[in-house]
């Protein structure tokens, strides 16, 4: 009776009054939901919807990170188009085993580890399939907070902010350290040397492998060198999120490269990889978890406990996704038309960038605009305000993240030269 | 222990000592899923440090999904997989239904974009599958009272909710039928949500323990969450009749308790869509605030796809605007947006009367089947077994799966000795059974039944 009499104070202290007694009309009844607060709007996807929402003829959206072609429209790869053919018609959608489809995570582990990688040739990594990078930081946040309970994740400053709210509902508690330098728009190298030197021995570390998001901000290959040697002696474990591998560079090999300096140096990492942007695969939720292990006995336990952990969350990973990426990256004719695609992604971001700076430039901004060619990946850290970006969105119509983030991926030949105007606009009396 | 003794050249040897601490390991009892360690051997490996994860155990093997493992494994040409619920034909061969095959051609042709869905999902398939559900011009629908998020099928939807509940219901119980799905409680575990159980299956009769389970949740506390299955019930094929489901709703609403449906079959029992959603439409008409998770892994065969749902019926359009807006924030953190190819293969279904059409006589022909299936297993038994049994239980119960009353050591007789698979609480899947193997199974049963206690 006891849990009774709580729900009862609890509903009363809420303003909720249990209905009793006879239930013949219960329009009446008032809701166990009173409560419920309106969640506020998630700062990403809620930009997309205010932007879908907004019927001016200009707009402008530069928010959510998916790529759009030079007409702003969204883009199917032709090698998923194709992929797509040869799987019309398949005869199998029976559950994929809860790890997910053992092919697609091969050739992914591939991708990241290398080709002809000692790791996956010892069977030393344990790998599930994921429901894309979000899914595989969460599965990693819940067997952290399991099996190191006690221990912190490092996140950067800034970073994607569904970050936070992944470790926060896995409740692994969070402390940050420094990464983005306001006034240079680069990374704030020392400073993040001395957070990584001043975190307890063994902690751990959320790392972005390439295309930082937000900032656009990577550390040189020399800068993750020094990193890695600062990892090794203070013995913290690494966690890579990649969610842009090839997109960054348009060489995934490249991209690739901070994780390859950590597996050289002797970590043993875990690694997020989505193929949402440079598959186009966005909505499919096609990634994978991978933790690098001591040796195959202890891989194959911690696939298991990774499995265990997504087995009450949605039990097996959807199959079409990962049926596509298979398709893809086994056939040699199709990988070699992704990477010629992939490579096509990236150049055009790399042109609007080189295009918007020059653009801002030649309308005699008084600030600096270096970064915007800098910067790397799908997104620039602009530098803008978030009162500026409200300018932005109430005069100009263009939606963006408050935090001044622009998502080069929505820029095309068409608009920029709006978006141009609109910042210096905005910013030239700074 | 298999160290990879690698020499890489200036590296530092570690011995696993050092380590230990970084563990946590602690005192034994703490963590389960943590082994005691002992240190008494120092090992040296060329890594830059031992794992941090050494102690990690390997996992049990997933009582359901572990059962298809170890029929894949299994040489025996006799061999029978009746574990995991997923759909057979008569040649016991996976069956994509027609209309996912059309639609997907549609969605071929008219090359559909790959972009994100919003977090709740896609708009036609939660409008779908509210109407499916509910019936189109149910006043719940039309006065807006459900809030419906697209889910990772019936898991993913039952952890939606299971999470909300232990947010905004914080110590509120989940009462869930004993048995159950064998994944229900590591759903509401891994939420934190605790549960008790309430008497379901009599296994004197090979039927329901209604008074038990009436009592049980009468004893509940009140406010507490109940656990119903919709229809077909799993894994015991035992539903309460009509009559029955109102006694149990008089009860719920007595105790003020929260109804939570979970709804995998809708179509799959009866073969009517309207007929399975019966019970979840009677709650409705109360006028009750209720939850129902929905999947459409087997009435639309959409198993791998992860296609489902899970919609809160509240008392007024507001607080359904506001529980929708917090279970979009429950998910952002889980997965950020759902899959969307299962999602647009049942909106087009649904969408076009054709395709709706077609999707009802492919469900009353599966239905159909495992109908026809249960006659043959049990005229089987009747003839073949002469001590008297009563099995017309086996006709009484309803959907994909059967209750046999074996016992965990007569199951394994099952495997051991027949080759034929299923879970150890005695569940078998008609959905693999042909009528072919009816014969040999009620072989196998009998055996078990009456040779092995």
């Amino acid at each position: 009776m006891a849990l009774a009499m709580m729900i009862r104070n609890a509903a009363s202290k809420r303003g909720m009054t249990p209905i009793s007694g006879d239930f013949g009309g219960l329009r009446s009844m008032s809701s166990w939901w009173k409560s419920v607060e309106p969640a506020p709007k998630d700062p990403i996807l809620g930009v997309t919807e205010a932007f879908l929402a907004d019927p001016s003829p200009e707009k402008v959206n530069v928010g959510v990170g998916a790529y759009r072609d030079d007409n702003g429209k969204p883009v199917v790869l032709e090698c998923v188009r194709e992929a797509e053919k040869r799987l019309a018609g398949s005869t199998f959608m029976e559950y994929l085993p809860m790890g997910g489809s053992a092919k697609m995570v091969d050739l992914t582990l591939k991708l990241a580890y290398g080709d002809n990688s000692e790791f996956i040739k010892d069977k030393r990594i344990a790998a599930v399939q994921t429901l894309s990078g979000t899914g595989a930081c969460r599965l990693f946040a819940d067997f952290q907070k399991r099996f190191s309970p006690g221990s912190q994740i490092y996140i950067p400053v800034p970073t994607w902010s569904n970050h936070h709210n992944i470790w926060k509902d896995a409740q692994v508690p969070q402390k940050t350290y420094h990464y983005y330098h306001p006034e240079t728009k680069g990374l704030d190298f020392s400073a993040l040397m001395d957070d990584v030197k001043n975190a307890p021995e063994g902690s751990f570390f959320l790392l972005h492998a390439c295309a930082h998001n937000p900032t656009g901000v990577d550390p040189t290959e020399e800068q993750w060198r020094e990193i890695s040697q600062l990892f090794k002696a203070k013995k913290h474990f690494a966690f890579f999120d990649m969610a842009y591998q090839g997109f960054a560079s348009g060489d995934p090999a490249r991209d690739a490269k901070s994780i390859r300096i950590f597996l050289e140096d002797g970590h043993h990492i875990g690694i997020s990889q989505s193929y949402a942007k440079n598959m186009g695969l966005y909505g499919q939720r096609v990634g994978c978890l991978s933790v690098l292990c001591e040796d195959p006995k202890q891989a194959v336990a911690v696939k298991s406990q990774l499995q265990q952990l997504a087995r009450p969350m949605y039990s097996n990973p959807p199959l079409h996704g990962a049926q596509l990426v298979s398709t893809i990256l086994e056939d040699p004719e199709l990988k070699s038309l992704w990477l010629k695609e992939v490579k096509v992604m990236a150049d055009r971001i790399i042109g609007m960038r080189t295009t918007l700076r020059e653009s801002l430039e030649k309308l005699g901004s008084p600030l600096s605009w270096e970064h915007v060619t800098k910067q790397i990946g799908m997104f620039c850290y602009s530098g803008l305000t978030p009162e500026q970006v409200d300018r932005l969105t109430s005069e100009y119509h263009i939606y963006m993240t408050r935090n001044g983030r622009i998502s080069m991926a929505g820029v095309t030949t068409g608009n920029v030269g709006y978006l141009a105007n609109a910042i210096h606009e905005v910013t030239k009396s700074s | 222990m298999a160290s990879s003794m690698l020499s890489l050249g200036s590296t530092s040897l570690l011995p696993r000592e050092i380590n230990k601490d970084k563990l946590k390991l602690g005192t034994s009892g703490s963590n389960p899923f943590l082994k005691a360690k002992s240190f008494s051997r120092v090992t040296m490996t060329v890594a830059v440090k031992p794992s941090r994860f050494e102690g990690i155990t390997m996992a049990p093997p997933d009582p359901i999904l572990g059962v298809s493992e170890a029929f894949k494994a299994d040489t025996n040409e006799m061999k029978l997989n009746l574990g995991v619920g997923a759909y057979r034909t008569e040649e016991l061969q996976p069956y994509v239904l027609n209309v996912v095959k059309k639609a997907e051609n549609l969605m071929l042709e008219r090359g559909d974009n790959k972009e994100y869905l919003p977090i709740e999902g896609l708009a036609a398939f939660n409008k779908a599958t509210a109407e499916l559900l509910f019936g189109a011009g149910h006043p719940v629908i039309k006065e807006q009272r459900v809030a419906t998020i697209q889910g990772l099928s019936g898991t993913g939807s039952l952890r939606l909710a299971a999470a909300l509940i232990e947010r905004y219901f914080p110590g509120a119980k989940v009462v869930i039928s004993s048995p159950t799905w064998g994944n229900h409680k590591n759903i509401f575990n891994d939420a934190k949500v605790p549960w008790s159980e309430y008497r379901y299956y009599d296994p004197k009769t090979i039927g329901l323990d209604f008074e038990g389970m009436i009592a049980d949740i009468k004893e509940a506390p009140e406010g507490s969450f109940i656990l119903l299955h919709g229809c077909a019930h799993n894994p015991t094929g035992i539903d309460p009749t009509p009559e029955q489901w109102v006694k149990i709703a008089d009860v719920i609403q007595e105790k003020n308790h929260i109804p939570f449906f979970d709804v995998a079959y809708q179509g799959f029992a009866s073969g009517s869509l309207d007929e399975d959603a019966a019970s979840v439409r009677l709650f409705a008409e109360r006028g009750m605030e209720f939850f129902v998770a929905q999947s459409y892994s087997k009435n639309l065969g959409l198993y791998a796809e992860r296609i489902g749902a899970i919609n809160v019926v509240c008392s007024s359009a507001d607080a359904a605007t506001r529980v929708k807006s917090q279970l979009k924030r429950i998910a952002r953190p889980m997965y950020s947006n759902p899959p969307v190819h299962g999602a647009r293969i049942v909106a087009n279904v649904v969408g076009d009367a054709t395709m709706f059409s077609e999707w009802k006589a492919e469900m009353e022909m599966m239905a159909g089947r495992i109908k026809t299936v249960r006659q043959e297993l049990y005229d089987s038994l009747v003839s073949k077994d002469k001590s008297g049994k009563d099995w017309s239980f086996i006709l009484k119960q309803i959907g994909m799966f059967s209750f046999t009353g074996l016992n965990k050591t007569q199951s394994d007789n099952m495997t051991n000795k027949w080759h034929v698979y299923m879970t150890k609480d005695g569940r078998i899947s008609l959905a693999g059974l042909s009528l072919a193997k009816c014969e040999y199974l009620a072989d196998a049963i009998i055996d078990s039944y009456h040779n092995v206690s």
